[in-house]
């Protein structure tokens, strides 16, 4: 990837990155943790590699992506507005009552969702679902999904594994966020689901393991996911939790607690340099 | 009198999948390793390439047809009433009935007369369960023809439908001119001293019922109740206010079925006795299915007992 890009693309993460602090502080509550961990991904995905079209989200032909870590909806809508599916001034509402910005994705309020999630182990199995409709119906795209690392407790994203490498569904990309920590804790203290690597090769996966906030070896993920044939494809991506805003990196405690007024200021600071610090590379 | 001719609703649901599969490619079915007891075999037999088999993996089964709806097709999600609504129902309130798509769950062995297999299989709680999700349509059809009328109706619909299906080889009342319509009751045979609203096998032990009642000189209306929800209510209360009593008929717990369906629109919009037949808040268990019907108080006989009681 050439520096401009990988600058471009910098900038798009930081957007979403400010939108997370911006829709969970006017929520007053939502998970930033998990959000910001995966924004370099979603800002990868709705930037580079999802064939979409934000003046058509119902597009027939467009690629599916699946927020199986439903939690994760502010960083989905901001990557989402940033792209141009709706209002960035929106995002602030998230949560409130009456919003279409739900606490969970809803695909019936929010342009360019296209799976209500937020129950862990669903969003994989719609993902499937689709990637195998995709094939019934010859279509030509593709289907991602996004799940944490703590989802893999649930029993049904095995299931859902089973089920992508039984139909050879080379159409289908997981990406698993492993930021190694969930509510009560490490995800190996809760309930390990190392080592995650073999579990995937078990199940028939194809797969490259990344840092999750490095754009070269994200580009090489996907690009090694679209060269393999007849085996679904997972990216683990290693990740640091709340990553972007010093205090809130990999701290358990904000999995699921919204920035205040004071802690908002500090993190929007925080996002600004770093903002005016791309541009006066690019 | 010539023998009644018996199917099992089960193999309705196979043979009208089956029969819509020619007119719609849109139409796909998932199994959970039972195809060839919820009778989607037949399908699948005619239409290989669109019969997923999702293994015994019933959750990511539900998920998986929820995506597929999203791609345009129009899954029937097949397995036992017991593993979609009893085992999936989370995977069934969240990924189709809150995102409202338009899956058809096709659940067979409906009930106590699943028989020998005993109550790990009976599924008696299905209809408490889908009727609490909003925008669930529950259908449970009285015989052959008005199941597969009802397969295809529910195709015709756009929104999740709840379709439930029996083991057991029933008679066949209704004739291939019957028109069935989803939220619409039948009146089967006109009385006045009292009202029998069933749905299901019941419909047809409820018919036998007024035959004896009739002979004793009780008049029961008969009401074939397929759709659970949403309820035709103007025909409840019809009965209400024509017959004055009702009893209500159900293979399923007296609790969250169509007895309080019925009870519940009576206490707000017209206060009018009813008596409720079904299973009374317990498990079933082993046996052959027409003897649990009757140790289970689920018949003919039965019913035109309470009905004696309800009237003197």
């Amino acid at each position: 990837m050439n520096q401009q890009e990988k600058q471009r693309l910098a900038i798009e993460a930081c957007k979403v990155r400010m939108g997370i602090i911006e829709s969970t502080h006017g929520a007053k509550s939502g998970h930033p943790g998990g959000s910001l961990s995966s924004a370099d991904v979603l800002a990868y995905l709705y930037n580079k590699e999802l064939r979409i079209d934000p003046k058509n989200p119902k597009w027939e032909d467009r690629d599916r992506f699946v927020l199986s870590k439903g939690h994760a909806a502010p960083g989905l809508y901001s990557a989402l507005a940033y792209r141009g599916f709706f209002p960035v001034e929106d995002l602030p509402t998230l949560r409130h009552i009456d919003s279409y910005l739900q606490g969970h994705p809803n695909m019936n309020t929010v342009p360019g969702v296209d799976m209500s999630t937020g129950s862990l182990g669903q969003g994989i199995s719609a993902a499937v679902g689709m990637a195998k409709a995709a094939k019934y119906l010859k279509k030509d795209l593709r289907v991602y999904a996004l799940l944490g690392d703590g989802e893999l407790a649930e029993g049904e994203v095995w299931e859902a594994m089973m089920f992508a490498s039984h139909y050879q569904l080379d159409n289908l990309c997981i990406i698993i966020d492993n930021n190694n920590l969930q509510i009560d804790g490490s995800v190996d203290e809760v309930m390990s689901p190392y080592p995650i690597v073999d579990k995937l090769k078990a199940f028939g996966f194809e797969g490259a393991c990344v840092d999750g906030n490095d754009f070269d070896q994200l580009e090489a993920a996907f690009e090694k996911a679209k060269q393999t044939h007849y085996r679904p494809f997972a990216i683990l991506m290693k990740t640091t939790k709340g990553k972007g805003v010093s205090f809130m990196e990999n701290q358990v405690g904000w999995h699921g607690k919204a920035p205040n007024d004071e802690e908002y200021a500090q993190a929007m600071q925080e996002l600004r340099a770093k903002m005016a610090e791309l541009e006066a590379q690019a | 009198m010539s023998e009644v001719k018996k199917v099992a609703t089960r193999d309705s649901y196979g043979n009208a999948l089956k029969e819509l599969g020619h007119e719609h490619p849109d139409l796909v079915v998932l199994d959970a390793d039972l195809a060839s007891a919820t009778k989607t075999s037949i399908f699948k037999k005619e239409f290989p390439d669109r019969h997923f088999d999702c293994g015994i993996a019933e959750g990511n089964m539900v998920v998986a047809a929820a995506g597929m709806s999203t791609m345009g097709l129009v899954p029937f999600v097949s397995t036992f009433a017991m593993f979609s609504a009893g085992r999936a129902f989370e995977q069934i309130r969240n990924s189709i009935g809150y995102p409202h798509l338009n899956v058809k769950i096709g659940a067979t062995h409906g009930g106590i007369s699943v028989g020998e297999d005993g109550a790990s299989h009976q599924c008696c709680e299905d209809f408490a369960l889908m009727r609490s999700i909003p925008g669930m349509t529950v259908i449970c059809p009285s015989d052959d023809v008005e199941a597969r009328a009802a397969v295809k109706a529910a195709y015709e619909m756009q929104g999740p439908v709840y379709l439930r299906f029996g083991r057991l080889a029933v008679p066949v009342f209704h004739d291939e001119s019957y028109k069935f319509q989803i939220g619409k009751g039948e009146v089967v045979r006109e009385g006045k001293d009292l009202a029998i609203i069933a749905t299901g096998l019941m419909v047809n032990e409820a018919i036998e019922a007024a035959k004896t009642l009739e002979a004793e000189g009780i008049s029961a209306r008969v009401v074939n109740m397929a759709t659970i929800k949403p309820l035709d209510e103007e025909l409840v209360l019809d009965c209400a206010r024509t017959c004055g009593k009702i009893i209500t008929c159900e293979e399923h717990n007296v609790i969250g079925g169509l007895g309080e369906a019925v009870c519940g629109l009576l206490a707000e919009k017209l206060p009018t006795p009813v008596r409720k037949v079904g299973v009374n808040d317990e498990f079933g268990h082993s046996g052959p299915a027409v003897a649990l019907l009757k140790q289970f108080g689920l018949s003919a006989e039965h019913v035109a007992q309470v009905a004696r009681e309800f009237v003197k």
